[in-house]
């Protein structure tokens, strides 16, 4: 039984060796935090104890297992909000402690590089981006269950450039999948700045490109110009995917894998997965699927599925830690 | 009936195991807020010494706040999955009620008082008959000047017992109801499980625990200015489930 709670999403699934799916079921608060503009950590916190005790119920009912069918209870202890994560946190650990079961942290982010794991086996070395609203993220897996960060961004992540940027263009949060299909429809015509794409590193900036995108946006609102919006949507989505195919295939090149791997909310967008798939020919593009690309418990429970082989348990101390992440890998850091 | 019952709601956490009159383990810090980390260890740690199973337990009884929200959350998510899962019995608790507890002064009136900055405070009003605390005004989050006018007005010259966070208060207290009230300290100044538990005893558990959810008494801000844009749309339920 896996518990994910990191954000905006309630969500409890039941795993069956870490890549069958017997439930999955998801809260989302997604109607709640447009009203606002954008995720309210206590408006999230609120509604995570609202639904935890539901989505436990469902997720045994639509699997149609006991507690006695259980091996493990895992949970997404950070990175995240802390008051969201610890709903899940606390929630998993008296269901552990209740029926004694061992107990599974685990990082958000390796859980969504495990979703590729309900399309095939992960073959290691691999490679992950891992693109979403909160993180944008190269991580090399020399082997199972060992995570490195090669290269993140420096300031806002993707998925957060195109919330901001959708914001500009009066779509209602998150904007992403509609500046995606607005994207589809429309040509890059602006040529947006590709950030850090000739930098000797494996790094991101989105911060830019959403200033120039804000500037151009503006200006042509002061001199009454009218800008096609599919347009500004293709030019911005074009110098997003631009960047991330580019620092992909750099990485790909000094570290040769088995398997890349696309996951994350922002995995979910046609045009990454399009230019991904156009320009990876020499490795095997693992996505995760459409479904599991946002944040869920079944990926949860996919990555904890390899910790359990490796006896990674934590005892009924566990804490949320909202700024975890994976160690650098040496000599990445140029 | 064992009862399990815990208070997390401010700064103290205090954590009991109660058989029927009979007080088999009880556990309270002060010098830490690290209810996350701390509370379940406890738990475990008292059920444990008590050679029991979690499944021994018959009912829960929590204090639900109001609190710190972080606070009130974690042990109202304790009790609520404890209860869930071991399909038990319930009980929320008032946490200033939790606090009115300590005074066991038959006919007495007891104001139990979080401080919420900037003048402001989670309080109520109770009287104790017999041996229990009755609210007689209702719990809320409120500025204390104005909290402070309504008692004068409504109790004026009945003795107060006072409880909680009083001390910033009691300049306001003194000059609005004069010296008419007495302060509990000490150990009688910190929520206890233990009476948690007894009194917790003689509530009925809820009837629908995945409805159960802490006591804040206040909304958050953007939810509160968001309603006053939109009054038509308040009590409309906007978390979507998928399966």
């Amino acid at each position: 039984m896996s518990f994910e709670s990191s954000c905006d999403e309630t969500s409890v699934a039941i795993i069956e060796d870490g890549n069958k799916i017997l439930s999955n079921i998801v809260a989302t608060q997604i109607n709640s935090h447009k009203r606002f503009g954008g995720v309210v950590p206590e408006v999230a916190s609120r509604h995570h104890i609202e639904e935890i005790t539901i989505c436990i119920g469902d997720a045994m009912k639509k699997a149609n297992v006991t507690y006695d069918d259980l091996t493990a209870v895992a949970v997404t202890y950070g990175p995240g909000l802390v008051g969201a994560l610890l709903i899940g946190v606390t929630a998993a650990k008296a269901v552990a402690w209740a029926h004694n079961l061992p107990l599974i942290p685990v990082n958000h982010i390796a859980g969504h590089i495990s979703a590729a794991a309900f399309v095939k086996p992960i073959e290691y070395p691999a490679l992950a981006l891992v693109v979403s609203g909160g993180h944008t993220e190269l991580v090399l897996m020399p082997e199972e269950g060992e995570f490195k960060i090669i290269g993140e961004t420096r300031d806002d992540a993707a998925g957060e450039a195109y919330d901001k940027v959708g914001r500009v263009l009066g779509l209602s949060y998150p904007a992403g999948p509609v500046v995606d299909e607005m994207a589809a429809d429309g040509k890059d015509t602006f040529n947006f700045p590709r950030a850090m794409e000739k930098d000797d590193n494996y790094d991101f900036s989105f911060s830019g490109l959403k200033s120039a995108f804000i500037n151009t946006v503006h200006h042509a609102d002061q001199v009454n110009e009218t800008l096609d919006k599919n347009d500004l949507a293709a030019s911005f989505q074009s110098a997003v995917v631009d960047v991330l195919v580019d620092k992909t295939l750099k990485a790909l090149k000094e570290f040769p894998v088995k398997q890349l791997i696309l996951a994350g909310g922002v995995a979910a967008n046609k045009g990454l997965r399009n230019a991904l798939e156009n320009s990876i020919k020499q490795t095997e593009l693992v996505k995760a699927p459409i479904k599991l690309c946002g944040d869920n418990a079944a990926m949860i429970g996919a990555a904890a599925y390899v910790l359990n082989k490796k006896h990674k348990y934590a005892g009924t101390e566990l804490n949320a830690d909202p700024s975890l992440e994976f160690d650098w890998l040496e000599d990445a850091e140029k | 009936m064992k009862v399990l019952a815990l208070d997390t709601s401010n700064r103290p956490l205090t954590v009991a195991i109660v058989e029927d009159n009979q007080i088999l383990a009880t556990e309270t810090t002060t010098v830490h807020q690290k209810h996350a980390e701390f509370l379940m260890p406890v738990i475990e740690d008292m059920f444990n010494k008590c050679d029991l199973k979690p499944n021994d337990i018959d009912r829960i009884v929590v204090s639900s706040g109001p609190g710190s929200y972080t606070g009130i959350r974690i042990a109202t998510a304790t009790a609520k999955t404890l209860a869930f899962t071991l399909n038990k019995e319930l009980v929320g608790v008032s946490s200033l009620c939790t606090l009115a507890l300590n005074c066991e002064q038959e006919n007495m009136l007891v104001m139990p008082i979080f401080n919420a900055r900037n003048n402001n405070a989670f309080t109520g009003l109770y009287r104790i008959v017999d041996g229990q605390p009755v609210s007689m005004i209702e719990d809320c989050h409120t500025d204390f000047d104005q909290w402070l006018d309504r008692i004068k007005h409504n109790f004026d010259n009945e003795q107060i017992c006072l409880v909680g966070d009083y001390s910033v208060f009691l300049d306001e207290i003194t000059e609005k109801l004069g010296k008419n009230f007495y302060e509990l300290k000490f150990d009688n100044n910190l929520p206890k499980a233990v009476k948690l538990a007894k009194y917790g005893q003689t509530l009925s558990p809820v009837d629908n625990i995945d409805n159960f959810v802490p006591r804040y008494l206040r909304l958050t801000k953007a939810e509160s200015d968001w309603q006053k844009l939109h009054p038509e749309e308040v009590n409309q339920s906007y978390v979507q489930k998928n399966d």
